[in-house]
């Protein structure tokens, strides 16, 4: 019984041990550091090093005030991240592993799920703007324009 | 306060003004006043129990084997439509008839919005919720496609995402694993605009569907509940839902 | 190796042991392949849909997490009510609990549309929801049944088996009454919706509890070559008959009050007369092989006798639970949601019809593993710990029990 106890202990040890190391072997083996394509627009709408280590709290913070009190301001909108930083071979920042998204993320290997539901790319309507085009589509509600719903 | 409470408070206020107790009224009730006529919500300011978005379907206007409704909302949300056992439907045109005489009416089925959803009741999580202006909707963050909700709604209004999504609308998250329904076109509704499925019955001329604001005393929906019948589908299990039905 | 973790087994029989351990290892086996491959794909490759939202998985998991609440009541029986021949068997019946409780919830977990968010559910919690009471009376069922499995086996912590286990006797009564209210609490449709619901699941819990527990009593007895006493067998399988005999009591009350409301009518004629699958299911198995027949073979002058035949009773009464559970749950889904009475509905979702509902391979594959989960735990431990019933035959000849 003890033995075996020893026994597990060790393999344990041993598989935790690996998988902390296999980043460390990743950049060893001479994986480079992610290249970012820039972004469309003139700057972040934060500073560059602020949003690497806290784009996921705003976004996070962003998402629960939409979602659930219906706040849709756009500063830190997840749809404003992807309309200036789809990839512009692949249109969305997370099509591929060059994607904006995906580029970082497959380095640290962190997985996201945004895009199990998020759209990865812009809509054909311009997201900054909705207002001029919530305009048109309340007078004509069959505007084509409205009818970007990707999916068919 | 809880949305009836606050529904009792507003109708005091009412009250109040008519009996001519300005002095006492005036500040609270103006400000009720001012907000009811004022449209559109600052994109800053949260939803408000002050409001409570509701919908009228008149089904004797709803045409017949008409599906625009339905075609406008999959359009808008991104649906494929698709009616499968395993597809989602957002909205669907219900055909019902009489047992007694073989009377026939045709009305579209979606989330009834009720004051006391029983979805949101029994959702473990949380991610089942009434936003404070009446709109119930998943938070697709906090569901873990128990489809417990599914079990407890008394019109089949949700369905469940089986299959692996791409190409959403940006505007309307959807995937798999997670529990969906009617939003009311909630994105659209905080432009200030009607949910697409009114929008498409009113192009299409039917004039069946309207929308507005149940807090509202001026707005079109509360005068055409005032001023006809109208009926709520299982009144027996006092939801009070938002979405009412005239003609059966 | 193998030889020396298997204390108190009269003899070893390593090879049959490390079949069994193959035999469970194989359908977890099965269960990580479809649920990966359904974490893939999605739900589309099940025969669930958005009618039949609970299926196959769901009737496997909860039924253990039902007969794993009752399986537990030998030990309560013991504990609580001093009875020494049941006090011999608690930590078996602990054991039981836990091993079957983890084999449910798994099932339940496995099958979620978000299995990945587990952490969600378990740091976001609706009050108002009693699938969220469920889940911490499922999670508090492993910490007070585990400690109550502590203090029966650790010699020093006896003295504390009463009250820990008192507290775990009323924790999986609340429990089980919760369960059953996952059905009783929905309120739209006709299936459900009834306060009987939390008793009748509490009762048929002891009943398929206890049938789990004869069952794997026997065939450890069995296994070392011993045969159960006479006395013991007698007061068991009477109480499984008074067990089952409850249960039918309830099944029957249940749907009297439905046939005497006229709005259920229609439900009721669905289940008892022209249900196809679920009127057979409910007739044949949960009635008859989940009911009578077990009744008959537990009063029967051959059963005091025959280990075996009251070991057939159990199976026959777990199999009727299944059969019980498959009619609540997907029977309940399957009949229309009526929302226009007197109205006949159509549409292109499936209003008015009876739900169609195939499972698949993958489902099965998935709801078995909450038995092998349970099946290999229980394994293991019997093997590995002291589990075998140790009775204490001169106080059942005074009398004294």
């Amino acid at each position: 019984m003890a033995k075996l106890a020893d026994w597990l202990r060790l393999v344990v040890l041993a598989g935790v041990a690996a998988v902390l190391a296999v980043p460390s072997f990743q950049a060893a083996a001479g994986v480079g550091l992610p290249k970012l394509e820039r972004g469309k627009g003139e700057k972040c709408v934060e500073d560059t090093q602020f949003m690497r280590r806290n784009h996921m709290e705003l976004l996070k913070h962003q998402r629960d005030d939409t979602m659930r009190k219906g706040i849709r301001t756009t500063k830190h909108s997840l749809k404003g991240c992807v309309e200036c930083h789809a990839g512009s071979q692949s249109g969305s920042v997370a099509a591929g592993k060059d994607d904006f998204c995906m580029a970082c993320h497959v380095y640290t290997g962190t997985r996201l799920d945004c895009w199990d539901c998020h759209a990865t790319k812009p809509g054909k309507q311009s997201f900054f703007g909705t207002g001029a085009a919530a305009g048109q589509a309340a007078a004509s509600p069959r505007n084509p324009a409205h009818n970007q719903g990707g999916g068919q | 306060m809880s949305a009836p409470e606050k529904q009792e408070t507003l109708q005091e206020r009412r009250e109040f003004l008519k009996a001519g107790a300005v002095v006492a009224g005036a500040g609270l009730a103006s400000g009720v006043l001012v907000f009811g006529a004022a449209h559109s919500r600052p994109p800053e300011q949260a939803a408000t129990a002050d409001r409570r978005w509701g919908m009228l379907i008149d089904t004797k206007q709803c045409g017949d084997g008409c599906n625009d409704c339905v075609t406008a909302c999959n359009t808008e949300n991104g649906l494929d439509g698709k009616t499968g056992p395993q597809d989602s439907q957002w909205i669907r045109k219900l055909n019902i008839k009489d047992l007694r005489n073989g009377r026939v009416h045709e009305l579209p089925m979606l989330c009834q919005h009720c004051e006391h959803p029983p979805c949101v009741d029994v959702c473990p999580t949380g991610a089942s919720m009434k936003r404070a202006d009446g709109i119930v909707l998943v938070d697709r963050h906090t569901c873990i496609g128990c489809r417990y909700c599914m079990m407890a709604c008394p019109y089949k209004a949700r369905s469940f995402v089986h299959e692996p999504l791409t190409e959403q609308n940006p505007e309307v998250p959807r995937g798999k694993g997670c529990v969906e329904s009617c939003t009311f076109c909630v994105q659209r509704v905080d432009r200030d605009e009607q949910p697409a499925c009114v929008e498409a019955c009113n192009a299409k001329g039917h004039q069946a569907m309207i929308f507005g604001d149940l807090m509202d005393p001026e707005s079109a929906l509360s005068k055409a509940l005032k001023s006809q019948a109208s009926t709520e589908v299982r009144a027996d299990l006092g939801l009070n839902t938002g979405v009412r039905y005239q003609g059966i | 190796m193998a030889n020396e973790n298997c204390i108190n087994q009269a003899a070893c029989r390593t090879p049959q042991f490390l079949m069994l351990l193959a035999l469970g290892g194989l359908v977890m086996l099965g269960t990580l392949y479809a649920f990966f491959t359904l974490e893939h794909y999605g739900h589309v490759l099940t025969g669930m849909n958005n009618q039949i939202v609970w299926g196959l998985p769901h009737v496997f998991a909860v039924f253990l997490i039902v007969a794993a609440s009752g399986v537990l009541n030998v030990a309560s029986i013991g504990s609580v009510f001093g009875k020494k021949l049941y006090k011999a068997r608690a930590p078996l019946s602990g054991m039981l609990a836990l091993a079957m409780m983890a084999g449910g919830l798994a099932v339940l977990v496995l099958d979620l549309g978000r299995p990945d968010r587990l952490i969600v559910a378990m740091t976001h919690y609706n009050f108002k929801s009693i699938f969220a009471w469920n889940m911490i009376f499922y999670n508090g069922f492993f910490v007070i049944v585990g400690l109550y499995l502590i203090t029966l086996m650790d010699r020093k912590l006896k003295g504390y088996s009463t009250p820990v286990g008192f507290v775990a006797f009323l924790w999986r009564l609340a429990l089980t009454t919760a369960t059953g209210s996952i059905f009783g609490f929905l309120v739209a449709r006709a299936g459900y919706n009834s306060a009987l619901m939390a008793p009748m699941f509490v009762i048929m819990s002891f009943a398929y509890g206890l049938a789990v527990f004869l069952l794997v009593q026997t065939a450890m007895y069995w296994w070392n070559g011993l045969t159960l006493d006479e006395r013991v067998q007698a007061r068991m399988e009477k109480l499984l008959a008074v067990f089952v005999a409850a249960s039918l009591y309830f099944t029957v009350v249940f749907h009297i009050t439905n046939l005497y409301f006229a709005k259920q009518w229609e439900f009721e004629r669905f289940i008892l007369l022209d249900g196809g699958i679920y009127t057979v299911l409910f007739w044949v198995g949960q009635i008859l092989v989940g009911g009578i027949i077990p009744l008959v073979l537990l009063f029967s002058s051959a059963a005091r006798k025959s280990m075996a035949l009251v070991a057939l009773a159990a199976l026959l009464v777990i199999l009727g639970g299944h059969a019980q559970m498959y009619v609540t749950i997907v029977g309940g889904q399957a009949f229309p949601l009526e929302m226009f009475p007197g109205y006949a509905e159509s549409s292109s979702f499936h209003d008015g019809v009876v739900a169609q509902y195939s499972p698949s391979i993958w489902e099965f594959m998935l709801g078995i593993g909450g038995i092998g989960i349970a099946f290999l735990a229980t394994t293991v431990a019997v093997r590995t710990f002291k589990f075998m019933p140790q009775d204490d035959f001169h106080a059942l000849e005074s009398g004294k029990d």
